[in-house]
């Protein structure tokens, strides 16, 4: 998908994050360490290795799966993770299948999980996905390489509350042989998203 | 909590509100759809928008909403929303 990248430049960026974080300290609303600890928190945990880890949980257990599509927010912390490390959203897993394909978005910001899926790419806060994904998601996907047949059901998520979301997608075929580690390793950043297939 | 929706309720979005903040997308304002389930009850994001610290806690819904070739399926506040005629 061909997309303007209109990046603020980050020079003005650093200082105006700067001048805000002197502003928060000064009035005692903010520590240093505060900041440092989300940096670390950011950095160590939010990571799309994440997501894989717990595509692969469901389709190597259908019982996870099954407890994962119902509950998602209480399945993954079987998996000893955490959404709320973010903010308080809960997450929703939804299943690409034979006749039914689903996309992510946030039409109104850039809400994601990432704490699942790592900081998102800069295409998915762009004005044009996030108007064309409900509008012609069709044509969005057969930009991104994904060709579905006409009868496959689109469903497009669009993140306008507390609820994140995050694509189960289905598993390859010729894989029954493999361990979880090895279908986590085939998974992708855009599976979960839903602009790829895996 | 009190829903006022159930699953399969047809529902209306209202028309947007004039100035302020809402999480009810403009092209879905004044579309009709169905209650898929209820997601949760939430804090308003208008209320809090306008730094209310005792925001009104109300049911928000995924609603689906038909296209010519997809559907999209949005989790609303249940003040963005009537029922259908």
């Amino acid at each position: 998908m061909n997309v303007d990248h209109d990046h603020v430049d980050s020079a003005v960026l650093t200082r105006r994050v700067d001048a805000l974080a002197a502003e928060l300290a000064r009035r005692g609303l903010l520590d240093e360490s505060a900041i440092v600890e989300t940096l670390d928190l950011f950095l160590t945990h939010a990571r799309p290795s994440n997501g894989f880890r717990i595509v692969a949980r469901a389709w190597c257990d259908p019982a996870f799966k099954s407890r994962l599509l119902d509950d998602a927010s209480a399945a993954i912390a079987e998996l000893g993770m955490d959404m709320r490390h973010w903010s308080p959203v809960q997450l929703r897993v939804v299943e690409n299948t034979a006749a039914a394909h689903n996309l992510i978005v946030c039409t109104l910001c850039s809400c994601y999980p990432i704490g699942l899926l790592g900081p998102s790419p800069s295409w998915y806060k762009s004005p044009e996905y996030r108007a064309r994904a409900v509008s012609e998601p069709r044509a969005v996907l057969a930009e991104f390489g994904v060709r579905l047949p006409r009868e496959t059901a689109i469903t497009v998520w669009d993140s306008t509350s507390e609820l994140r979301y995050m694509v189960l997608p289905r598993r390859p075929e010729g894989t029954q042989g493999l361990g979880e580690a090895e279908l986590a390793a085939l998974v992708t950043r855009n599976g979960l998203i839903g602009t790829a297939l895996v | 909590m009190n829903a006022r929706f159930a699953p399969g309720d047809r529902v209306r979005m209202r028309a947007l509100h004039p100035g302020g903040h809402t999480r009810l997308p403009g092209y879905l304002a004044g579309r009709s759809g169905e209650i898929l389930r209820i997601s949760g009850y939430f804090p308003v994001a208008d209320e809090r928008a306008l730094g209310l610290r005792d925001a009104r806690i109300e049911a928000v819904y995924a609603v689906r909403f038909a296209f010519a070739e997809h559907e999209v399926v949005a989790d609303l506040w249940e003040r963005y929303m009537e029922a259908e005629a």
